[in-house]
């Protein structure tokens, strides 16, 4: 798998932090699971975290403890656990797998039309995920975004005005970026969305299906 | 903390250096060495703290907080891998996901595991991880305050940019640019 478009860097460096919401954060984990620049690159803001946290105490930012804290805690420390979580193997990434209760599958698709189908999968507020299904040679409606949009590709491949993006690829939209994605002839797309606005569609039945669907 | 390395003749060389928070967490890792938790929460507890309450937890909660990223660090240590992360950078990882758990109610998506094998690490690896945020530390500070400020933030504060930039008030693209040209310092710095 060659991926060509990846997580931006404020990505990368806001899931590192934890600031991301979680919708987002589903996104970047299971790309991150696809792809090992990524995954190096996330290391690397891990590790500006790890500076912060040890540079508390040059900034004088750092906190003495409780007394007796340590002597406390250690009386309660139990047997460590010893199991390492395997690697597991499905149809998608351990953590969009996690999310979903399974594999392809398992997945509650809703239809939406024109064979397009999606499933919303649980998140905290303040972002939206979704799974979608383009048939092969279909179009999602031309819209545009009032926040950011990630769609990773899972399976199969779509274009729009920007580029291809093929499995493991990621596109970052925003508002600048009014796009018709299509799905390439041959094989149906799945991708993993998510987005911190409702999607604005241009075509006006779109527009009043939103409320309904969810996107 | 200090490593005496014993040299050629009588030569004694004391390098001041996070490789013993490594030996540290691997006394932790492989013999449940608690004279060694209480060194490395000696350390970390404090920082953890700090961390925690300049994120906007108070006091009390950031101690219970604290302790709760000790107790992780003892029960999940099987789980740390000298060659991919220094201590300092583990205990983040803990602690950030505990605010997560805390502050928000989320749930963390985490990438999958890679299957690193049951191999012996790199030592060149290991030293290498080991190094890392005390030469972070002190790129950070070379930083010029402002940049260094604005990267603390990212990590301390649970806010976005757009956030920051309502209480710095700092233009959006003005704190972009500036994370970002703190970051390519910090890379400079380090390469």
């Amino acid at each position: 798998m060659s991926i060509r478009h990846h997580l931006s860097d404020p990505l990368l460096m806001a899931y590192a932090a934890g600031n991301l919401p979680e919708a987002f954060g589903l996104v970047v984990a299971t790309h991150v699971s696809m792809c090992d620049g990524c995954r190096a690159q996330l290391a690397a803001f891990e590790a500006v975290g790890g500076a912060v946290l040890e540079g508390t105490v040059l900034e004088g930012d750092s906190v003495a403890m409780a007394d007796g804290a340590l002597a406390s805690l250690i009386a309660r420390l139990g047997v460590p656990d010893t199991a390492k979580p395997l690697p597991k193997r499905g149809d998608f990434p351990a953590p969009l797998q996690d999310y979903i209760g399974g594999g392809l599958a398992e997945v509650k698709w809703r239809n939406l039309g024109l064979g397009v189908r999606q499933a919303i999968l649980p998140t905290a507020k303040g972002a939206t995920a979704r799974l979608l299904y383009i048939p092969a040679g279909q179009a999602v409606p031309d819209h545009g975004h009032r926040g950011t949009e990630l769609t990773l590709v899972l399976r199969g491949a779509f274009r729009d005005a920007a580029d291809r993006f093929g499995p493991g690829d990621v596109e970052v939209a925003n508002e600048d970026l009014q796009h018709t994605p299509v799905a390439e002839a041959g094989e149906a797309c799945i991708c993993l969305a998510a987005t911190d606005a409702p999607l604005r569609f241009n075509a006006l039945i779109p527009r009043l299906l939103q409320p309904l669907f969810r996107i | 903390m200090r490593v005496v390395l014993c040299g050629m003749g009588n030569t004694v060389i004391e390098i001041v250096t996070e490789t013993d928070f490594t030996a540290l967490m691997i006394a932790v890792r492989d013999r449940q060495d608690k004279t060694a938790f209480a060194a490395l929460f000696q350390h970390f507890a404090p920082r953890v703290k700090g961390f925690l309450m300049k994120s906007g937890t108070d006091a009390a909660l950031a101690e219970d907080c604290a302790q709760d990223v000790m107790a992780v660090l003892w029960h999940k240590a099987a789980l740390y891998d000298p060659a991919r992360a220094s201590v300092a950078t583990w205990v983040f990882t803990i602690a950030r996901n505990r605010r997560i758990d805390v502050a928000r109610k989320a749930r963390r998506p985490e990438p999958e595991e890679l299957d690193w094998g049951e191999t012996e690490p790199d030592q060149a690896d290991v030293y290498e991880a080991g190094q890392e945020t005390a030469r972070l530390v002190a790129a950070m500070r070379d930083l010029p305050e402002k940049q260094r400020a604005l990267i603390q933030r990212a990590f301390y504060a649970d806010l976005s940019h757009s956030e920051i930039a309502a209480e710095t008030g700092l233009p959006l693209g003005t704190i972009k640019s500036r994370i970002r040209l703190a970051l390519d310092r910090l890379r400079q710095n380090l390469s």
